[in-house]
């Protein structure tokens, strides 16, 4: 025996029981509360069908809401709650809610809208309370979900008699077989009806299937089916709630099939009747499967509804385990000369039931237009067989309309997938309209969706399935329709007076059942989300406990304080220390991009909006690159290391773009250039040095006379072989030291001890912010942010005369330059901080005419500045603006002037 | 997720590649401007067959052209593209 608790009981199961079954075996009809109504509900399946008896399995971060009774076997342990009640399942607050069932039918939601807003706040604060179903776990899952990708010649879904058949087939043929199975045992159909008791034929094409190499997968469900025969798999290691016995509660399989088997059988329908959704109203095959599977009896005085002859193999199996059949309502006529032993009752359907005490009392029905009543405590109910076809159709197959089945099954296929079995060839069964008043008459359990919710819909102008769908909620929520879709395709086209094939379908989407989130997500949840890009110097910064900024994957210092400093302060003083000594910093993430060849000047100049075959070798210069419509998408700088060898850097941000385009470019613009660019990003660290002291600091470093301005020469520091670029984004005389990255390590320290001796310091990515604003150089993503173009960054002087480079072409528009853009200009702060991000206008209630887009303070004089766009700027300097941030609440009076507030003519990095 | 034949690496799950654009989008540099401008933003966007740009990025980073069936993922061709790939 197993022990579980429900609701706070404890209850005993049998081995192999679902819960379920172990429920229905302590005589518990009653498991749930309905989505809407609050109606006491019980369990209406065997499968993963089933709409009504979801509960809350486990506690803690292993919670899982809404979990079928039907889908989980019982564990030593097992702790399941019912759901959606209050104060408990017997008794309800909320289950006066169906006396104001008029009140909540279709649509209800929707009509709430009408009106005021607050009547809408009124209305959802008490539907928000009242609907829904179990709540969302709030501690972290503590388990692994892991994932793996598999590949076969042949996937067959579900191990009844055909896919066992299938699968043992194609093993035996030499071919890759994976049988996947969702039941955690194999064998379907055959143990629903115990065809297979002793469980022989099912053992031995298991160990044939094995033997021939085949992999069986239970506790599996193909969940989708997506391109190129690509099926998703979940596979339930631990059953939900369990702790897992080696960590791993599900795993996610990507399988690629050559060939894919879909032996799914069928879905049993319910029926239209009133109150056809009480406890005691089951499914006729899943009473079967209680009966020969977990050997409990449901009921033992038991009415069968059917259309169909399966349903009297349930009324057979009933009478064998003692059970007392009042009657078996049959639909269709009777036959000539059939005698089953049965009382049997032909043109006959149910009516509507009774109930007493969350239990079924009596069964009405109508027999060849009469009226007559029966005391039962179950009714097994059979409304024909709906094939599932979900894989087939997301496969993108297209169904067909089987008639004397009242049922779509497979047609053609997109892919290369075949359907065989009860999903390809449903029993043949009687249509039957239904008569009972739709009031009380389900068809969707789990939505609380009735008859008389579609007439409504019907009635109010819903007319295309899809819509129906969407105003009733039905098909909706865990089940996803299996049991009531065809039900209310029925009852539309009914309406519209057409044939249901005519009617339309929804559209079947993955996942077949529910996915936990957990799965998907995988070990890819946390920090492992996106992948983290380090520096080469990483550990020599994480000393030094800077404060960290993201950029794009890279972690960069932002800043390094000092004691107590803040983040203001230390990139102040950082910024400081640049301005009147010198200051060293990471820069190791700039992309950089190594073009050689001899036609590399003719490919830079295709990827450089500016000149470069001019270039003497030695020298290098500033440049930018436009996007094909001609506006500015990055920059950089371009240096000629050698007579055929460039070195390109750009903005780190942009690296990877950068990287995909100039790969693009040299693909498809220009293969026939003799010409090599390579991605150097992470093959080089980077040292920026920069400040007043910078060329004394480099000379004691290299030993010897170090380039001017924009020159480059090879150099060795600490024994180690540098290249080094004399260029500046501070604004004052600088130098950036290249380094093979795994070489990095002593040059860093030398140059640090350098810079030590001199008194100066370290700084990070908010001081280098400081120092390039009130420089006016640019950054791509704030000033260049993808809608200015060379005119409005005041870099048309650059550009090459001769055109040729990407975004030539677009940049030729005569709107790129006209008049009325928005250009690049500088803020002083008149009165008041410029809050970064503020628009620009002229007045209060004027129109925003552009926006700070960085901002700052004078590092050595103090006072607020900024960088922004200005419709017309260029020509505006001297006038006043407001600067706000109504967001943040704050403003300042501001005076446009030239984009450079330090050093205009740029004296400061010659020597 | 379909199943591209990178023609360097053989068959590989679609993950490994990012699409770039279709053949008819490919601006070339001597594009007079209402003719780039057409190739960017008014393209043929066929509901069918179309040639497209992908890039087995996560793999050997070559690019190549697929003729695919929008509709169907139904890829009749694979060509190898860039200098190797000239005549």
């Amino acid at each position: 025996m197993i022990n579980f608790s429900f609701d706070g009981k404890t209850y005993q199961a049998e081995k192999g029981d679902t819960l379920a079954a172990a429920l229905l075996r302590n005589g518990i009809g009653l498991v749930g509360r309905s989505f809407k109504y609050h109606r006491p509900r019980g369990i209406m399946t065997a499968g993963v069908e089933e709409p009504n008896a979801l509960v809350t399995i486990g506690d803690g971060g292993r919670t899982e809401p809404n979990t079928r009774a039907t889908d989980v076997f019982v564990y030593e342990g097992l702790v399941a709650k019912s759901q959606n009640r209050w104060p408990n399942l017997s008794f309800d607050i909320g289950a006066v809610l169906g006396l104001a069932a008029p009140a909540l039918s279709a649509g209800f939601y929707y009509k709430t809208f009408f009106g005021s807003a607050k009547r809408w706040m009124f209305y959802e604060y008490f539907i928000r309370k009242a609907a829904g179903l179990g709540n969302a776990p709030t501690k972290t899952d503590p388990d692994l979900f892991s994932q793996r990708a598999a590949f076969c010649d042949v996937l067959v879904v579900g191990a009844g008699p055909a896919g066992l058949s299938a699968a043992l087939e194609a093993a035996e043929a030499g071919k890759r077989v994976i049988l996947v199975e969702q039941d955690n045992i194999l064998g379907a159909s055959l143990i629903r009806d115990g065809q297979d008791r002793d469980g022989a034929w099912v053992e031995s094409t298991q160990a044939r299937i094995r033997a021939a190499g085949g992999r069986i997968l239970t506790r599996t469900t193909a969940s989708g089916y997506w391109e190129h025969d690509l099926v998703t798999l979940t596979q339930r290691i631990a059953e939900p709630g369990q702790i897992p016995p080696h960590g791993v509660a599900q795993r996610l399989w990507h399988v690629r099939a050559g060939q894919v088997i879909l032996a799914t059988g069928s879905i049993e329908r319910p029926m239209a009747f009133a109150h056809n959704d009480r406890p005691g109203v089951m499914l006729s095959q899943a009473v079967r499967t209680y009966l020969n599977r977990f050997g409990v009896v449901p009921g033992k005085r038991v009415v069968i509804a059917t259309n169909n002859d399966d349903a009297y193999k349930t009324a057979y199996a009933l009478k064998a385990a003692g059970a007392e059949i009042v009657a078996v309502l049959d639909a269709r006529p009777a036959p000539a000369g059939a005698d089953s032993g049965l009382p049997v009752y032909h043109n006959a359907v149910p009516l509507s039931t009774k109930g007493a005490r969350h239990c079924l009392k009596s069964v009405t029905a109508r027999v060849s237009g009469l009226t007559q009543s029966w005391d039962a405590d179950l009714i097994a109910v059979s409304g024909g067989f709906t094939p599932v076809v979900h894989l087939h159709m997301q496969a993108g197959g297209t169904l067909d309309w089987n008639d004397a089945a009242q049922a779509f099954v497979p047609a053609t296929s997109r892919q290369n997938v075949t359907t065989i079995g009860g999903a390809a060839n449903p029993e043949p069964v009687f249509n039957v309209v239904p008569v009972s008043t739709p009031k009380k008459s389900f068809i969707d359990f789990q939505n609380d969706v009735t008859l008389s919710d579609v007439d409504l819909a019907w009635a109010e102008g819903y007319r295309s399935v899809e819509h129906l769908k969407r105003y009733t909620t039905l098909g909706m929520a865990t089940d996803q329709g299996k049991l009531s879709n065809m039900a209310a395709l029925g009852r539309l086209a009914e309406k519209q007076g057409v044939a249901i094939p005519e009617a339309g379908l929804t559209t079947f989407r993955p996942p077949y059942t529910p996915v936990t989130m957990g799965l998907l997500a995988g070990a890819g949840a946390k920090d492992a989300g996106a992948h983290v890009r380090r520096l080469a110097l990483y550990d020599v910064h994480a000393a030094k406990n800077p404060i960290w900024q993201p950029l794009g994957y890279w972690f960069r210092p932002r800043a390094y304080p000092v004691g107590s400093e803040t983040l203001a302060q230390a990139a102040m003083r950082e910024a400081k220390a640049v301005r009147s000594n010198v200051g060293m910093t990471d820069v190791s993430t700039l992309a950089k991009f190594e073009v050689s060849g001899p036609d590399a000047a003719a490919f830079l100049e295709i990827i450089c909006a500016t000149t470069v075959g001019k270039l003497a070798v030695g020298r290098g210069r500033y440049t930018f690159m436009l996007r094909e419509d001609g506006f500015v998408f990055d920059d950089g700088t371009v240096w000629r290391l050698d007579e055929n060898r460039y070195l390109l850097t750009s903005s780190t941000g942009g690296a990877d773009r950068m990287a995909t385009h100039i790969s693009y470019v040299r693909q498809f613009l220009c293969p026939h250039l003799r010409v090599s660019a390579v991605n150097v990003q992470e093959h080089y660290a980077g040292i920026a040095v920069a400040g007043p002291q910078a060329k004394a600091t480099l000379a004691a470093l290299i030993g010897e006379e170090p380039p001017r301005h924009m020159s480059t020469v090879l150099a060795m520091i600490s024994g180690v072989p540098v290249i080094i670029l004399a260029a500046s984004y501070s604004g004052e005389r600088a130098f950036e030291i290249y380094v093979e990255a795994s070489h990095a390590g002593p040059v860093w320290a030398a140059c640090e001890t350098e810079v030590a001796k001199q008194g100066g310091a370290l700084y990070g990515l908010e001081a280098m912010e400081f120092l390039r604003i009130e420089k006016g150089h640019l950054v791509v993503g704030g000033e260049v942010d993808g809608r200015m173009t060379p005119h409005d960054l005041a870099l048309d002087k650059m550009l090459n005369k001769a055109g040729g480079y990407v975004g030539a072409s677009g940049l030729s528009r005569p709107a790129l330059s006209e008049a009325g853009r928005r250009q690049l200009v500088g803020l002083e702060a008149i009165e008041g901080n410029i809050p970064e991000g503020a628009m620009l206008v002229t007045g209060e209630g004027a129109s925003p005419q552009g926006h700070v887009s960085a901002a700052a303070f004078r590092i050595l004089d103090g006072g607020s500045i900024a960088l922004g766009q200005l419709t017309d700027g260029f020509a505006r300097h001297g006038e006043e603006l407001i600067a706000t941030s109504p967001t943040r609440g704050q403003m300042a009076r501001v005076r446009v002037v030239a984009p450079h507030f330090y050093d205009t003519a740029g004296e400061r990095y010659r020597d | 997720m379909m199943q591209f034949t990178c023609p360097h690496c053989g068959p590989r799950d679609q993950a490994e590649f990012i699409y770039e654009r279709t053949v008819d989008a490919v601006v070339s540099l001597d594009a007079a401007p209402e003719e780039a401008m057409k190739s960017l933003f008014t393209r043929t966007n066929p509901r069918g067959v179309d040639d497209e740009i992908w890039r087995h990025t996560y793999g050997c980073r070559a690019w190549m052209v697929i003729t695919r069936n929008r509709v169907t993922n139904e890829i009749s061709a694979t060509r190898a593209v860039g200098p190797e790939a000239l005549p």
